[in-house]
């Protein structure tokens, strides 16, 4: 993916700064080496969080974490319900700027730029950074304005029949729809819409693509279908995907995150290790279905 | 495991409860019939009336005629035609975009604390009595009009008319519209935002889209309200039926016409006895009043069918 791509010419959002988010520092990424864990350097990390803390008002959701999310691989993020790792996901691209009793401290960087920053523009941020949501959440337009919209967005308007067609056959589901891109994306079946809904989310070309749950409303066919659709992003994205099922994280990323109650990241490795001989305890009764 | 010997006794009071549920059955439906009677029984009279009217007045020369005059016993209804419709269309071109852009602010803009104040304002605005609006315009908004833009206003005129009747049905328009944008799920909000959309191309791409057949309903049933409003009209723009003689703005607008509804008013005050020509003509005035809002709800139907996107 190159810078050049990933300029935008949007007459909507006339901010100069938003090209400057990308265009990091490449010495800062390593500063602490001691910080990340999971045995991923600095020089493939592109996402990397510093004593993160989040509080939805008085309670808190996210405690102290330090991560380092790798490039192009798919990382998972497990644990049970309340653990905050969906809070995590959403402090990355700054959805949580939406949710008034939110507050976070700490530094969440992106290519070695903190997200929170004064003068990062989180419009800016979430074009680089795509989302996929836990219930497909098609706009009620037409296939093809579902996958354009975020191109208008970015005015990238040029090839825009091309571009189109390349997210649908990246998300896997061109054949499925090529006959009929102007029906309503409302009309498709569930994992259809999951799938229509990550070839919007990946046609801008972001870097990194957040994925909260996003196979907990499918049946088991859309499911692995997904599965294998996320198999292949990786190859050209950055994936972060939440999931609550550990038999998913394990056949589908390549470094697990543990967050357990309270919002702590327990542990985060390479993910056979953290199934096969994690070093925590805690993280092994989890995993053996002891807790949680 | 108990054992059952004998099957347990579900009786409960059935009897009793049959009976009230027949009762209720009865006063909810004479309730609902009450009301379908009620309308039938009023388009029968409208229609006996009117029919009488014809009988002894061409149909077509009512339909075409250019001149409506009680003495002179001419009753061409497009005076009044002409001066409902600009009233409406007036109304509608102030009410219409600030509704909806009310309605945006109040849906997707203003904090619920805002909102909680703004919305219940809004429509407290829509329970203030017409014969205010109309006072209003008299009192206010024409002297104004003519100390500043067009010192050549009449006392009664149609422009006067349309700005009360507009600031009359925004709250329609605004809190239907809103009704209809916060039914909008968030889901669709959220993957906006995800996108990277800023909130004004959420609010006007995604929202607004989605809310189409609602809003659309809150624009038909607004202009229903601006045809059949009477007291405020018939204020503000008098009663003296005309047709413009010019398209100039100054004689579309500024002068005083009479809608059809102040025709009726204005006809029957004067006119008490049964039977004569001019009062069967307000029955055929009020026939075409009929059917022009009939066919606007029936719009607004297919509209609201037709338009309706699936969240």
């Amino acid at each position: 993916m190159s810078q050049e791509n990933m300029t935008t010419s949007d007459p909507e959002t006339t901010n100069t700064e938003s090209d400057q988010l990308i265009d990091t520092d490449p010495g800062r990424g390593g500063l602490d080496e001691s910080s990340g864990r999971g045995s991923v350097t600095s020089a493939n990390t592109v996402i990397e969080a510093r004593n993160v803390n989040v509080w939805y008002n008085d309670d808190q959701a996210l405690n102290d974490i330090d991560m380092r999310i790798p490039k192009k691989q798919v990382t998972a993020m497990i644990g049970p319900s309340g653990c905050g790792k969906s809070t995590f996901l959403r402090c990355i691209n700054r959805m949580n700027d939406l949710v008034d009793a939110a507050r976070i401290e700490g530094e969440l960087l992106f290519n070695g730029k903190n997200v929170y920053d004064s003068d990062v523009d989180p419009v800016a941020l979430r074009r680089r950074i795509g989302m996929v949501f836990q219930h497909p959440n098609p706009f009620p337009k037409s296939i093809y304005d579902n996958v354009a919209y975020g191109l208008r967005l970015q005015g990238k308007t040029d090839n825009m029949d091309q571009r189109v067609e390349d997210a649908l056959k990246s998300a896997a589901l061109w054949d499925e729809v090529k006959d009929r891109l102007d029906e309503s994306g409302t009309d498709l079946s569930g994992g259809q819409q999951q799938r229509l809904c990550i070839a919007r989310a990946i046609a801008p070309d972001p870097e990194v693509l957040l994925m909260d749950e996003p196979a907990s409303a499918l049946d088991p066919v859309a499911t692995s279908q997904v599965e294998d659709l996320i198999a292949d992003l990786a190859e050209e994205y950055t994936v972060v995907i939440v999931t609550h099922n550990m038999q998913q994280a394990a056949r589908i990323s390549d470094k697990t995150a543990v967050f357990l109650t309270g919002g702590e990241l327990v542990e985060f490795d390479d993910t056979q290790k953290i199934f096969e001989n994690p070093e925590s305890q805690r993280v092994e009764d989890y995993i053996t279905g002891k807790f949680g | 495991m108990t054992e059952q010997s004998q099957p347990p006794d579900l009786t409960g009071n059935r009897g009793m409860q049959q009976t009230r549920e027949t009762l209720y059955h009865v006063v909810f439906f004479a309730c609902a019939a009450l009301s379908v009677v009620t309308t039938v029984g009023i388009i029968v009279a409208l229609l006996g009336d009117a029919l009488s009217f014809f009988g002894s007045y061409s149909i077509v020369e009512f339909l075409t005629g250019t001149q409506w005059s009680v003495l002179s016993n001419s009753f061409g209804v497009l005076p009044l035609v002409y001066g409902t419709l600009i009233v409406t269309f007036g109304s509608a071109l102030i009410a219409m975009p600030l509704g909806l852009l009310t309605a945006i602010y109040l849906s997707e803009y203003a904090s619920k604390q805002m909102r909680s104040v703004l919305k219940p304002m809004l429509e407290i605005l829509a329970g203030v009595p017409t014969v205010v609006y109309g006072y209003f315009a008299i009192v206010y908004i024409t002297p104004f009009l003519e100390a500043t833009l067009f010192p050549s206003i009449s006392t009664f005129n149609a422009l006067s008319a349309s700005i009360v009747v507009g600031i009359m049905i925004i709250p329609m328009v605004a809190s239907i519209s809103e009704d209809a944008m916060s039914a909008v799920p968030d889901s669709l909000r959220q993957a906006g935002y995800g996108l990277g959309a800023t909130k004004f191309n959420v609010s006007t791409r995604i929202v607004v889209p989605a809310a189409i057949s609602g809003i659309a309903s809150s624009f038909i049933l607004a202009l229903s309200r601006a045809i059949g409003e009477t007291m405020a009209v018939t204020l503000a723009m008098g009663s003296k039926p005309g047709l413009p003689s010019s398209l100039h703005p100054g004689e579309l607008f500024l002068r005083p016409y009479s809608s059809m509804t102040a025709q009726m008013v204005n006809t029957i005050n004067g006119e008490l006895s049964g039977g004569s020509a001019a009062y069967d003509a307000v029955f055929a005035v009020g026939l075409v009043l009929f059917v022009i809002t009939l066919v606007m709800n029936i719009v607004s139907d297919r509209i609201a069918s037709r338009y309706r996107e699936e969240y």
